[in-house]
């Protein structure tokens, strides 16, 4: 086991040096090159030059890339030029990263609760109208745009029938105490129970719509993964020992069959953080990926660097986990 | 770090690229069915070659004989059919130029800046008095045009590092696979968004390049799992005892057994492709020149009118979920009938 451990983390850390390796080719290679994309397109030729020379741009190429690496390790990712002038780019994340992980909680939990239960159903009564139906409902929630879906929940919940807030985190006359910056958690803790339900309703249109693809994700893994259990010879085994058929169902099928759901929900995480872009900016949701969107938008390179770095440092660090808790279960992995 | 050609638990996909490793694994042609047994006599050798249960037949032959009941696949066939048609007729049966601006003294920028449905134009006209149907229509085409250059470059693209990766093996295999496997470990639609906004002024060609080389990676990888599969097979030993070409035996041996997974994973493509551009041009990225329609990019620009007139966003939105379901539709059938597991 602990060597699948150290095997994991050397993976990881290989990933992560070819990531720099691409963050840093990719800051080179924006239009007019890492300068006037740091600085924005109003720069003056001062600045410019303090930041080449800060930059060392003058050095050879190996020399620059151990500067990027020595200024990513101490924080330094520039200032932001579009999302929010002056501020600090990782100061910005740092700021929004409680947000989007509120949202993907409720986004993911959310999937689980509807596609686990579903997915199983589905394949227990394989071929039934719930079977097909489900699948079909699956699929349909791959095929629609995450942000047409948002829009399409906001347009009828929130602004045709009043029922739920169309925007923001929380309401603007609510004078709650933050503590964690998860609004929700924050209510709770101050038991100010007003503040955390209206951050709930807040959260409920932006999670449903982040949840659509996870959700269909989960729900085919999971019929699939019951329907390949359903027909292995220890099922078998069990229901002619004369098991009754919940513990079959249980301790059998289930628990073998939630094993692969475990490991997709971890590659979740990524669809999730992709999918927090669309679904903040619709519901301007302040969060990483309402950032992010307004850094695509005003090529706010400084916010993009740190942004993206941390995405993929957070989807990267969630599957070795989910590796290292899945090896623990499954002895099976250990081994490959 | 050695890898070796893991072998997926069957059916059960744990990570993005294990489920691409699955998929190439489930066309590798069945080894060891024609292999002689060492003390053969002539009988033997006669009966090694012959299969078990009556005449062979091909994989797509037999593929096509369960599809054609398969209603899964005929509906997604049907609607990627007309989709096609569409895209190639609607610019000759469309009843108004997509860029023309024929309601134009319709719109008023404070009253009514979005002209309803009247004679003449039954979905009315967009923004800048452009009949809504016409753009429709005609927007097949270059929706159509994105999906499949991108399909098509992610292909060729992983195609090139697949193969290179499968055929020499080595130090080769593991740096190839190595930035494929990091390239696969970030997010995808966040990757295609971040080449997206490499460049100054988006247009169609960026928002290509981006959608392609974020699939790069899972040919590559799906090509790189079926290459190495029969590297070993013994249509590839009997090749290279004849004494075939290194070459010949990648392209002309190795390469069409490969194709299956790899024209299922392109149908999925093409659906996702045409989501994505959808997204890219909701974020600001995408092809800013909208003479000629495309439906991902009429719903990104719907979006500031999404709350007044929903119907801009809803049409387009609405074509690309049928077009995206038909090619899934179609993907996933295909997929199933392709697989020998489910052969029977």
């Amino acid at each position: 086991m602990s060597r699948y451990i150290v095997r994991r983390l050397l993976q990881a850390v290989v990933t992560l040096f070819v990531l720099s390796v691409l963050l840093f080719a990719w800051l080179r290679s924006l239009p007019g090159g890492p300068v006037s994309a740091l600085l924005g397109e109003r720069s003056t030729p001062a600045d410019r030059a303090a930041l080449e020379a800060a930059l060392g741009l003058d050095q050879p190429i190996l020399v620059q890339y151990w500067r990027f690496l020595e200024r990513a390790s101490q924080g330094q990712f520039g200032v932001s030029t579009g999302v929010l002038p002056g501020r600090d780019a990782l100061e910005i994340f740092l700021s929004r990263f409680p947000a989007t992980i509120e949202l993907s909680f409720f986004a993911l939990t959310l999937a689980i609760l509807l596609g686990v239960p579903l997915g199983y159903l589905a394949a227990r009564r394989r071929g039934t109208f719930l079977d097909t139906g489900s699948v079909l409902f699956s699929l349909v929630g791959i095929a629609v745009p995450v942000f047409f879906l948002a829009f399409a929940l906001k347009y009828v919940f929130a602004i045709q029938l009043g029922l739920l807030p169309p925007s923001g985190r929380q309401s603007v006359g609510i004078n709650a105490t933050h503590i964690t910056g998860m609004y929700v958690l924050d209510g709770l803790m101050t038991r100010e129970w007003d503040a955390a339900w209206d951050a709930l309703r807040h959260l409920i249109l932006p999670a449903v719509a982040l949840s659509s693809i996870p959700f269909a994700v989960i729900l085919r893994i999971t019929r699939a993964s019951v329907l390949e259990v359903l027909d292995e010879d220890y099922v078998r085994t069990a229901q002619s020992k004369g098991l009754r058929a919940p513990t079959i169902r249980g301790r059998h099928v289930l628990r073998n069959a939630l094993i692969p759901v475990v490991t997709t929900i971890g590659l979740q995480t990524g669809a999730l953080l992709a999918g927090a872009v669309l679904t903040e900016r619709v519901f301007t949701f302040r969060g990483v990926g309402h950032a992010l969107a307004y850094g695509f938008e005003t090529r706010d390179y400084a916010v993009l660097q740190v942004l993206i770095m941390m995405a993929a440092l957070v989807y990267i660090l969630v599957n070795m986990v989910v590796d290292i808790a899945y090896a623990a279960i499954d002895p099976r992995v250990r081994v490959r | 770090m050695t890898e070796n050609p893991r072998r997926p638990i069957p059916g059960t996909p744990r990570h993005k690229k294990e489920r691409i490793d699955a998929l190439a694994a489930s066309s590798a042609p069945e080894g060891g069915a024609a292999t002689a047994s060492g003390g053969g006599t002539t009988t033997a050798l006669r009966e090694a070659g012959r299969v078990a249960g009556g005449e062979g037949v091909s994989l797509w032959m037999s593929a096509w004989r369960r599809l054609r009941h398969d209603w899964v696949f005929l509906v997604g066939a049907a609607i990627v059919v007309l989709f096609v048609l569409l895209a190639i007729i609607a610019p000759f049966i469309a009843p108004h130029d997509p860029a023309g601006r024929v309601l134009i003294d319709q719109v008023h920028r404070q009253s009514n800046p979005v002209p309803g449905p009247q004679p003449g134009h039954p979905l009315g006209a967009d923004y800048l008095g452009r009949d809504l149907l016409s753009r429709l229509m005609v927007g097949a085409r270059q929706t159509l045009i994105v999906g499949v250059l991108a399909t098509l470059g992610g292909l060729f693209g992983g195609m090139a590092l697949g193969t290179l990766a499968g055929a020499f093996g080595g130090w080769v295999d593991s740096v190839v696979m190595r930035v494929v496997d990091v390239l696969l470990s970030i997010p995808s639609l966040l990757m295609a968004f971040s080449i997206a906004a490499m460049f100054r002024s988006p247009s169609q060609w960026t928002v290509i390049l981006a959608i392609a080389i974020v699939q790069v990676p899972v040919f590559a990888r799906l090509l790189r799992g079926s290459m190495l599969a029969q590297r070993h097979s013994d249509h590839v030993l009997a090749a290279r005892a004849l004494g075939v070409r290194k070459g010949t035996i990648v392209f002309r041996h190795m390469l069409p057994n490969a194709m299956g997974p790899v024209i299922v994973q392109a149908t999925l493509v093409l659906a996702t492709a045409i989501i994505d551009a959808a997204a890219l041009s909701f974020l600001g990225l995408g092809n800013p020149d909208d003479r000629a329609p495309e439906w991902g990019q009429m719903l990104g620009n719907a979006q500031s009118y999404f709350d007044s007139h929903p119907h801009l966003a809803v049409y387009p939105a609405l074509c690309i979920i049928v077009v995206a379901l038909g090619f899934t539709l179609v993907g996933e059938s295909l997929r199933e009938s392709l697989d020998p597991k489910s052969r029977r």
